[in-house]
């Protein structure tokens, strides 16, 4: 399994290969569409994000020292977003993933790219995910 | 004849680009731009005239409440208000409900009901909530109708005698629907009951004439209407205001203070504590001024044009559901995509330099009622054209291939 930083540096190389933002939003549609369905039990409001402007369902589960997570939205680019996200942090331990700087956001231009609303979502995507693995590290 | 791209050199920001196209911005529910005469009315203020109101005795003061008291006269003109003084300059729409909903805390009692509707924005809806939870009165809807007009028959039951107050938007911000507020300040009127009028959302796009209308409160925001942000207004009839306690206290809303007690300043100023926005209110006038220049009815008269054109072109793309379709409508589309989230839709309209609303409106009940997230909305105002609505259209139609 690759590395949070590994898979970090892919992203950015594909990311790098888009010459417009439009490349970049079909791709996160397809990111979107391709993600692995949730379990519908897992769609509860305790799972919503708080802090996204469409429904974000984020559940996670601690097995073999490792944190996978699963996500879901009513909205394709939030999905591709959190999709994104879980292809970095999904499979890794939850030090890793407690600690993981997440620089590629930045560099594929994710942040700028999307509207500051959407950029919160991001953030509180993050924040969610990384509450997990301090939760699960414990 | 009204040349709108003249109307369009008014306004600065309409030039600027966005994601490098071309703005349309079709987010006026929202706020509107401010044409130049206001951005520079505002900026000569602090250039020119920066003083305190209605304290000093030196010839800055005097000039900064003269042009001050010159706005609340040219909007007691503007709504056909009785008296000036029964205009009260609020932070907003928001504030001036609030204003209204804590003066009446101690007057309702256990027994008493508010009558709002379901399709209020929350600034009508969570003041009287939290009125009813002091004064233990009790808060009614009026529901809506599927096409979005409020049902006249529940109004009809709903009203009583211990109906001391209905609270109604004139225009709703998420459907257009334009409400039949006539009928009901009349039959509110006829068992006793006070009516305030939310009008944050017709103020620059219908014509309003307060003792024709006989609201007993009328709140707008200046920002809505070409105006400063930060500044509202409150309309209340003179003997109403009169009986209630002042909302803040402070400097300004009084007459004498002493420890043994306090004496209320008349009105306006017993309801505006502390230094107001005196630039936002100064430039308020410049607003007003470009309203009236135009005529309201002309106003309505275009925007009404472009809402017929836009409905027409966006029920040619397919599985396309417009919410708030009543018979009286103001220049508001509120429209989904079947299969399509409308988050996705106004991000993807985004990058084509076109900004629209998406999202529940600060009127979740309305959404509650049609089992929707949102709604994707285009709220029109007088410098769009109907070139930006084809615009608007094609991205749209790229979204929707893009997300399908």
């Amino acid at each position: 399994m690759s590395t949070i930083q590994e898979i970090q540096k892919e992203i950015i190389e594909d990311f790098a290969m888009f010459d417009d933002w439009i490349q970049k939003y079909e791709y996160l549609i397809d990111l979107g569409k391709e993600l692995s369905p949730i379990d519908e039990k897992y769609k509860t409001e305790d799972n919503l994000i708080r802090g996204c402007q469409s429904r974000v369902w984020l559940h996670a589960e601690h097995t073999d020292g490792k944190i996978i997570y699963t996500a879901d939205s009513d909205a394709i680019m939030s999905k591709g977003i959190v999709a994104i996200l879980i292809n970095v942090l999904s499979g890794q331990a939850p030090s890793e993933i407690a600690t993981a700087k997440l620089d590629f956001i930045n560099k594929i231009g994710l942040k700028e790219q999307l509207s500051p609303t959407r950029a919160n979502g991001l953030v509180s995507m993050i924040k969610q995910m990384k509450l997990y693995a301090l939760a699960f590290n414990n | 004849m009204l040349d709108i791209s003249k109307i369009r050199k008014q306004f600065p920001i309409l030039s600027r680009k966005v994601n490098g196209q071309d703005l349309v911005y079709f987010d006026n529910g929202a706020t509107t731009q401010k044409p130049q005469a206001v951005i520079d009315s505002e900026s000569n203020y602090y250039q020119n005239e920066n003083s305190n109101v209605h304290r000093g005795v030196h010839f800055l003061s005097g000039l900064a409440t003269d042009k001050f008291e010159e706005t609340r006269n040219t909007i007691q003109a503007f709504i056909g208000a009785k008296h000036s003084h029964e205009i009260i300059f609020t932070k907003g729409t928001t504030d001036s409900i609030n204003l209204v909903a804590n003066g009446f805390r101690t007057l309702f009692k256990k027994g008493d009901e508010i009558i709002i509707t379901e399709l209020e924005h929350h600034s009508n809806i969570v003041p009287w909530q939290m009125c009813c939870e002091q004064s233990e009165a009790t808060l009614k809807v009026i529901p809506l109708l599927d096409n979005g007009e409020l049902d006249m028959n529940e109004f009809n039951n709903l009203l009583s005698e211990s109906t001391k107050l209905v609270a109604v938007s004139h225009i709703s911000n998420a459907l257009g629907t334009i409400n039949d507020i006539e009928e009901i300040i009349e039959k509110s009127h006829k068992i006793g009951a006070k009516v305030l009028i939310d009008g944050a959302q017709a103020a620059s796009h219908v014509s309003i004439n307060m003792q024709e209308l006989n609201a007993d409160f009328y709140c707008f925001s200046s920002h809505k209407m070409f105006g400063p942000t930060g500044v509202g207004v409150l309309y209340g009839k003179e003997e109403i205001l009169n009986e209630l306690s002042p909302y803040q206290g402070g400097g300004e809303m009084i007459k004498e203070v002493s420890f043994s007690g306090t004496t209320y300043a008349e009105l306006p100023h017993k309801f505006e504590a502390g230094t107001p926005n005196i630039a936002g209110v100064i430039a308020f006038k410049s607003a007003i001024d470009f309203i009236t220049n135009l005529g309201v009815e002309t106003i309505a008269k275009y925007e009404d044009e472009l809402l017929q054109y836009v409905t027409s072109e966006i029920l040619k793309i397919e599985g396309v559901k417009i919410y708030g379709t009543a018979k009286n409508k103001s220049a508001i589309l509120s429209f989904n995509i079947e299969g399509l989230h409308p988050y996705d839709i106004g991000m993807i309209v985004d990058k084509m330099g076109i900004a629209i609303r998406t999202g529940h409106h600060c009127a979740q009940p309305i959404m509650e009622k049609f089992n929707i997230p949102g709604t994707a909305r285009i709220s029109l105002a007088i410098y769009n054209t109907k070139e930006e609505i084809d615009l608007c259209i094609n991205a749209i139609k790229k979204a929707k291939l893009m997300l399908s």
